[in-house]
């Protein structure tokens, strides 16, 4: 048995055949080159292209698709959605954009018909389903045998935007009832539209309003993250200024000498990409240019995991068994498997026995129909032979009637024959 | 408005002595003349009273605009519910009534609000308690009416009844339609885009025409404007062309008073710039003032009395006739008119009994035959 050093020099392997597991930390003596990991990593990401998929969630007409277009700063066709839709149904389009000489394709979900029922008590189901349904697109892909992942449009949702309507009081019910159903599906930024008709007082108290019926009623959005040193700051001074009041225009508008994207108002001009006037840049500082990435890294990690576990757990798949022994997916399989084919043969038996206890039923049936045919025949035939000798009874009496007849008459006739005379004489007497 | 300023220049007149005397050496005027003045000093002091409602989501800024309109503060102490607590939200109504006064006229103002009304998550019917208010009303007026001692009846039926559209969407939606035709023909409808001050003037000239539109489809009948008389001049007529062509009007409210061109206004204030209340190129708030109580106020009270109430009458005295005659006891303390269509149960009975005649007869006629044959 060899003895261990008990503090192992730099440059000494560990001698054991049992190993030993601690990570050491090691200085280099030169530049080796590996710090260009991240560039081949960016490089690869760019030739790949990126896809990010923004679900838009508000009642018609509160300006989800000019704020696309403003944000985006291209149009995107759309026609105006009608407000007599008997439901919501949800309308994916997908572009190809690009920048500089990176790809983006994005796709824009829209909720046609949100809000305008009078029942909107299922409102949230089509998206709820919607979302899901990518999850599960993006599941089956990944159990498939022969799979190409590097290859697949994602499209699962990487961000929620919910248009808050600007009434200065407060949430909606409707809005307050969907968010909960979405908050732990799909990453929830809520702004708030049309923010030009509220003045900044209001603005301010509606904000708070809005943050502390969120919090109150255990709704998560999404915070922008604070862990990444370089834009901590940043996003946690944003984190203090949602829900975003935004303001969206693709008209533009001549202001001093430039011509910026604004809204013409008899009374003044509220100009987009102004600060002091809305949101708007925030937004697209906080939703495009610093945080895509992590939307994209917190939907896979968190919300598709979630989801993930919860179909694998339906299925009756764990991670360990009672007594805690782990699990491979490939015994979880088996067992699946065999207490499937177990079910389909139990079925199988249950079937046929219904089917032989059908069989003996119906037999039993036929045969008591047949004892009853049996007996009515006999019956009739019973009173068919009553009928018969009856009629054969009243035959003969008739035949005997008749007989007598005849010879009474055959006896009258030799009577009168042989004495006619003596009739006639005893007539003249 | 120009009715109004007549009138007075009228009663000046005639307390005039100068002219007075000078009008006694007049033989030929009559002097029914002063008939108008009579009215309007007794309805001076009889005082006036108008009922009006108003409807809509919350955050329309329904309060906002009737503090504006009456330049009071109506709404003092007003609870707001918070989002989870509207979820199952029953419609309420409550009235507000406040006595105001101006240049020795009495008006006796009740504002009827509808809060809850398009906030539940389900909305199906909620404007039934607003229905039934306003039918409760009527009937409580034909009860009144219908009395022995009819001195002091109180009028607390709707006169009429703003409907707040919200600017957000493309026009009408499912509700504010079924809203409107559960209601206009029961009260004066007049539609108003709410919180105009989020649309630039093309997209409202766009709202409205959509609006306009959709009302023609689905046939709401909205309050419409008296035509005016051919003798009146031309400035009014072309006024009220421009207010017809003008509706719905788009308006907006507010509590507060800010600074603006050198003067105070009531307004609200943005950092790109000012929205005057009272400016006609910014809202049809003035519009809707004019209208509403400058100059049609009586004419909306009118149409209630003549209109939607007699309907309602119609329809009661109609309902409880035929509940009457099915009944067949005369217990109401209303004199009802005889009947004049038969009932279906003695036409019932008349049928049978023609039956069974027709059937005596056959066979009187069989026994008839009968008996012939024998002979």
């Amino acid at each position: 048995m060899q003895s261990f050093v008990a503090e192992p020099d730099e440059l000494e392997w560990p001698h054991s055949s049992q190993g030993n597991e601690e990570k050491r930390n090691l200085s280099l003596g030169g530049h080796v080159g590996f710090d260009s990991l991240p560039d081949q990593l960016v490089s690869k990401s760019v030739t790949q292209g990126f896809c990010f998929n923004i679900l838009c969630v508000g009642e018609t007409g509160i300006g989800k698709s000019t704020l696309m277009n403003t944000l985006f700063n291209t149009m995107f066709e759309n026609e105006e959605a009608s407000h007599y839709q008997n439901g919501v149904y949800l309308r994916p389009r997908t572009y190809d954009l690009q920048e500089s000489n990176v790809h983006l394709k994005l796709t824009i979900v829209d909720t046609v018909g949100f809000g305008d029922q009078i029942n909107k008590e299922d409102s949230y189901k089509p998206i709820v389903d919607y979302i899901d349904t990518q999850f599960e697109n993006y599941l089956q892909e990944e159990l498939k045998i022969k799979r190409s992942l590097f290859n697949y449009h994602d499209t699962r949702i990487h961000i929620c935007l919910y248009f808050i309507a600007p009434t200065g009081h407060s949430l909606k019910s409707l809005d307050l009832v969907t968010m909960k159903k979405l908050d732990s599906k799909v990453n929830i930024i809520p702004i708030i539209a049309k923010a030009d008709t509220i003045s900044k007082s209001e603005l301010h108290k509606f904000k708070i309003k809005i943050m502390s019926e969120l919090v109150s009623n255990g709704v998560q959005i999404y915070q922008f993250p604070t862990d990444d040193e370089a834009v901590s700051e940043i996003n946690a001074s944003m984190n203090a200024h949602l829900p975003f009041a935004v303001v969206g225009s693709v008209e533009e508008v001549k202001v001093g000498n430039k011509t910026v994207r604004a809204r013409q108002y008899p009374w003044g001009v509220v100009q987009v990409e102004n600060e002091s006037h809305c949101d708007f840049v925030k937004l697209r500082e906080m939703l495009i240019r610093v945080n895509m990435e992590d939307l994209r890294e917190q939907t896979h990690a968190r919300h598709y995991e979630l989801y993930r576990r919860c179909k694998l757990e339906e299925m009756g798949f764990k991670d360990t068994d009672p007594d805690s022994q782990p699990f491979s997916l490939q015994e979880t399989y088996e067992a699946k498997r065999k207490e499937f084919l177990g079910d389909l043969q139990r079925k199988e038996e249950e079937m046929r026995q219904m089917f032989v206890n059908k069989v003996k039923e119906t037999e039993s049936e036929l045969k008591e129909k047949e004892r009853e045919l049996h007996d009515k025949f006999e019956q009739l035939k019973r009173m068919h032979q009553e009928e018969k000798r009856k009629v054969e009874e009243k035959r003969r009496d008739l035949e005997e009637e008749m007989n007598a007849f005849n010879r009474k008459k055959v006896a009258a006739e030799t009577l009168s024959l042989s004495q006619p005379l003596k009739k006639d004489k005893d007539k003249k007497k | 408005m120009d009715a109004i300023m007549l009138q007075e220049k009228l009663v000046e007149r005639l307390l005039c002595p100068r002219v007075r005397t000078a009008r006694q050496k007049e033989k030929q005027y009559v002097g029914f003349a002063t008939l108008p003045n009579q009215v309007h000093r007794k309805s001076v002091k009889k005082g006036f009273d108008f009922t009006l409602m108003v409807a809509g989501e919350s955050g329309m800024g329904k309060s906002t605009l009737v503090n504006s309109l009456f330049l009071t503060d109506l709404y003092k102490d007003r609870k707001l519910l918070n989002a989870e607590e509207r979820i199952n939200q029953t419609v309420e109504i409550i009235k507000h009534t406040v006595d105001i006064e101006e240049k020795g006229v009495k008006l006796k103002l009740t504002i009827v609000d509808t809060p809850g009304f398009g906030d539940a998550v389900n909305n199906n019917e909620c404007w039934k308690p607003i229905t039934d208010y306003i039918d409760q009303q009527f009937e409580q007026y034909f009860r009144d009416e219908s009395g022995l001692n009819r001195k002091n009846i109180q009028d607390n039926r709707v006169h009429c009844c703003l409907y707040f559209i919200p600017p957000f969407g493309h026009g009408l939606r499912p509700v504010d339609v079924e809203f409107m035709k559960a209601l206009h023909e029961k009260v004066n409808i007049i539609p108003l885009i709410a919180k105009a001050d989020c649309l630039t003037p093309n997209e409202i000239k766009k709202l409205k025409d959509r609006i306009r539109e959709e009302i023609d489809k689905f046939g709401i009948k909205v309050y419409q404007f008296p035509e005016c008389d051919s003798d009146e001049d031309e400035e009014f007529k072309q006024l009220d062309k421009e207010l017809k062509e003008c509706t719905p009007f788009a308006v907006i409210g507010s509590n507060t008073v800010v600074e603006a061109r050198g003067q105070r206004v009531r307004g609200r204030l943005y950092p790109w710039g000012i929205v005057e209340v009272e400016n006609q190129s910014h809202c049809d708030f003035v519009k809707l003032r004019n209208m509403l109580i400058r100059s049609h106020m009586h004419d909306l009270k009118d149409v209630t009395c003549d209109v939607h109430y007699e309907n309602y009458r119609a329809q009661c005295i109609q309902e409880m006739t035929s509940k009457l005659a099915q009944d067949n006891r005369m217990e109401s303390p209303i004199p009802i008119l005889p009947l004049s269509t038969p009932d279906a149960e003695t036409e019932k009975l008349i049928k049978m009994k023609d039956e069974e005649l027709k059937r005596m007869q056959e066979m009187l006629n069989k026994m008839q035959q009968q008996m012939h044959d024998k002979d």
